[in-house]
């Protein structure tokens, strides 16, 4: 007994993740914590995705389930749990049952190496960002057998086309992956691994993204456009294009299965948001470590998460004001106090100074996270949906050939130094 | 330190599951059950090589194999009429000269993994076991470094017959270029 509680509490001193730490007890606890908040990440972005669309177009959106539609992703869980789960009778049914867990097992093994802090990853690989690409790249398997198995014809067209997509833009997203890894060189030794990378740009006093102007910021640009079409979205949304297949590869599918492909679309959009945020938004760093170090500025950006839950806690609270003073509507205003005070207390617990200290880095990395979350609404609101062979040339003729000259200009720039005294000896001699 | 993960139990189950994939890619009828026996048999070699210590091997084996090539296998899978497929014989004749060439690989292995050099086997037992944290390192200096490295000739030969192979493809492909 007394040897486990030191086992557990041995890692509490540590400076490594649980996984390099080999911990076995943290390392299930870390597991068990992004798992859950992954799956609230994914409820809450049902969410504001229907409100922000709804308020991009001039409409409200869902209102009735709770205060401002708060419970409506909660009653459409119950929804789809409860639905009848419909297989096709001509359907494959061992590859129908396999392919979403396929998608859902791809979509949250990756988690496995993100860092949200220098010590808040589940585990740091020497391989990092090859193994995020690798098993995220197993997604196109399971959307493939989906479509395939409903022996149906618009699930294998949507299948096709996904297929398709998915491989064309996987070599660009590759290419300007590379780039930002080469970047990491600069610090004396390369490194894949998702913390090295982020510690490299902390070293080199810059985030990738403005590296080597405007260098870094084409490689980003390049993996901001082919990570939409990696994870089926807008305005690149072919396989599942509504308007000419229903549903695309998912036509088939229904209740429990059908929010498997949901869950695991959200939560390849949040993978691939972190990959974007560690490797050309400095990851868990907070903004100007370098510019702004000490620690007074240490201080007071460690405020930053209490204040934004403080501010949400008022904004909430100016909402109850402002809601309908009639007596249907008492109930619903109660239920957004509630709420509100829920905020108000994760804001009041994060001024505590362990919690403060502790928590920041995450903040910090689901802050720039939820940008890219809300670009990805942003896009499905704004751009007009691809023509297949439009997609295709964006991908092979635009995003490859700026990859692969991004790639040579990036080791040219990277060893222009080394580049000029070779030249200068072979002009010597 | 961690426990080692490389115990016996991880590969007797990663060869099991090899094996068993293997089998079922050539035993079963239908195509797209067959390319997904093959991609469980790819994973499990990736899981072999995590066993070696070379994890930069084990993700290229993911990213290659089982994310890009076998989706291409599947893309084109799916366009062959199952019905028609199922009634196709789906062995041949050649079971003899399979067992002599079967044989003959198992020989070689054996012969190999017996033959004494100055008195050493060539796969003594209790190998020292690697840094996996520097595989990659390690990989691109045998690649890039002007001293150790020795296979940049193989690698770059490999690469032109790769393209070679691409640009045949397309002659093949269209008619007009």
């Amino acid at each position: 007994m007394n040897e486990l509680v030191q086992y557990i509490s041995s890692y509490l001193t540590s400076d490594k993740t649980p996984g390099v730490a080999g911990n076995f007890f943290w390392a299930t606890v870390y597991i068990l914590l992004v798992f859950v908040g992954l799956s609230v990440a994914v409820i809450a972005m049902n969410w504001l995705e229907r409100k922000i669309l709804a308020h991009m177009q001039v409409r409200l959106g869902p209102m009735r389930v709770g205060p401002h539609g708060l419970l409506q992703p909660i009653a459409d869980a119950l929804k789809l749990l409860l639905k009848e789960d419909i297989i096709p009778a001509e359907a494959d049914v061992t590859v129908f049952w396999i392919a979403p867990f396929i998608v859902v097992l791809a979509a949250f093994t990756v988690f496995v190496v993100v860092p949200f802090g220098p010590t808040h990853a589940i585990t740091d690989m020497n391989i990092g960002i090859l193994f995020m690409l690798g098993v995220s790249s197993l997604s196109v398997l399971g959307i493939v057998t989906a479509g395939w198995a409903s022996n149906s014809h618009y699930p294998l067209i949507g299948a096709l086309r996904s297929s398709a997509q998915m491989v064309s833009y996987e070599v660009a997203m590759g290419l300007a992956v590379v780039s930002a890894i080469m970047m990491t060189s600069l610090t004396g030794q390369g490194t894949l691994s998702m913390i090295g990378i982020v510690q490299a740009q902390l070293a080199e006093h810059q985030w990738f993204l403005f590296k080597f102007f405007p260098l870094g910021l084409i490689a980003f640009g390049i993996f901001a456009i082919a990570m939409v079409a990696e994870t089926n979205r807008a305005p690149f949304d072919l396989p599942e294009a509504e308007s000419e297949l229903t549903a695309g590869f998912h036509t088939e599918y229904s209740g429990f299965r059908w929010s498997l492909f949901f869950l695991a679309e959200y939560s390849a959009m949040i993978a691939v948001s972190s990959i974007a945020v560690t490797l050309w938004m400095g990851g868990w760093l907070r903004p100007f470590p370098n510019a702004l170090s000490g620690d007074t500025w240490d201080q007071i950006f460690s405020f930053a998460p209490a204040a934004t839950f403080l501010f949400l806690a008022a904004m909430t609270f100016f909402n109850v004001v402002r809601m309908p003073k009639h007596p249907l509507f008492r109930i619903q205003t109660a239920g957004l106090a509630g709420f509100g005070a829920v905020l108000g207390l994760i804001g009041l617990v994060l001024l505590w100074t362990p919690a403060r200290v502790r928590v920041e880095d995450i903040f910090w990395f689901a802050a720039k996270v939820a940008g890219f979350m809300y670009l990805y609404i942003w896009y499905r609101g704004t751009f007009p949906r691809y023509r297949f062979d439009q997609l295709m040339k964006v991908g092979w003729k635009v995003l490859l050939p700026t990859g692969l000259a991004l790639l040579i200009l990036t080791a040219v720039v990277g060893m222009r130094t080394e580049l000029l005294a070779d030249i200068q000896g072979a002009w010597r001699r | 330190m961690n426990p080692p993960v490389a115990t016996p139990f991880f590969f007797y189950l990663l060869a099991f599951v090899m094996i068993a994939g293997g089998i079922l890619v050539i035993t079963r009828k239908n195509a797209v059950h067959c390319a997904l026996a093959l991609i469980t048999t790819l994973l499990a070699q990736a899981g072999l090589y995590l066993m070696l210590y070379a994890p930069f091997v084990a993700g290229v084996q993911i990213i290659l194999y089982a994310g890009g090539i076998m989706v291409l296998f599947l893309f084109v899978i799916m366009l062959i009429s199952i019905e028609r497929a199922e009634k196709e014989r789906q062995f041949n004749k050649q079971w003899l000269v399979g067992i002599a060439a079967a044989a003959a690989l198992g020989g070689l292995f054996i012969a190999v993994y017996t033959t004494t050099t100055q008195g050493r086997v060539l796969f003594p037992e209790g190998r020292m076991s690697y840094v996996e944290t520097q595989n990659t390192q390690s990989i691109a200096m045998l690649l890039f470094d002007q001293h150790a490295g020795m296979y940049m000739f193989a690698f770059e030969i490999a690469s032109l017959l790769l393209l070679v192979a691409i640009i045949g493809a397309v002659v093949m492909a269209k008619k007009r270029i």
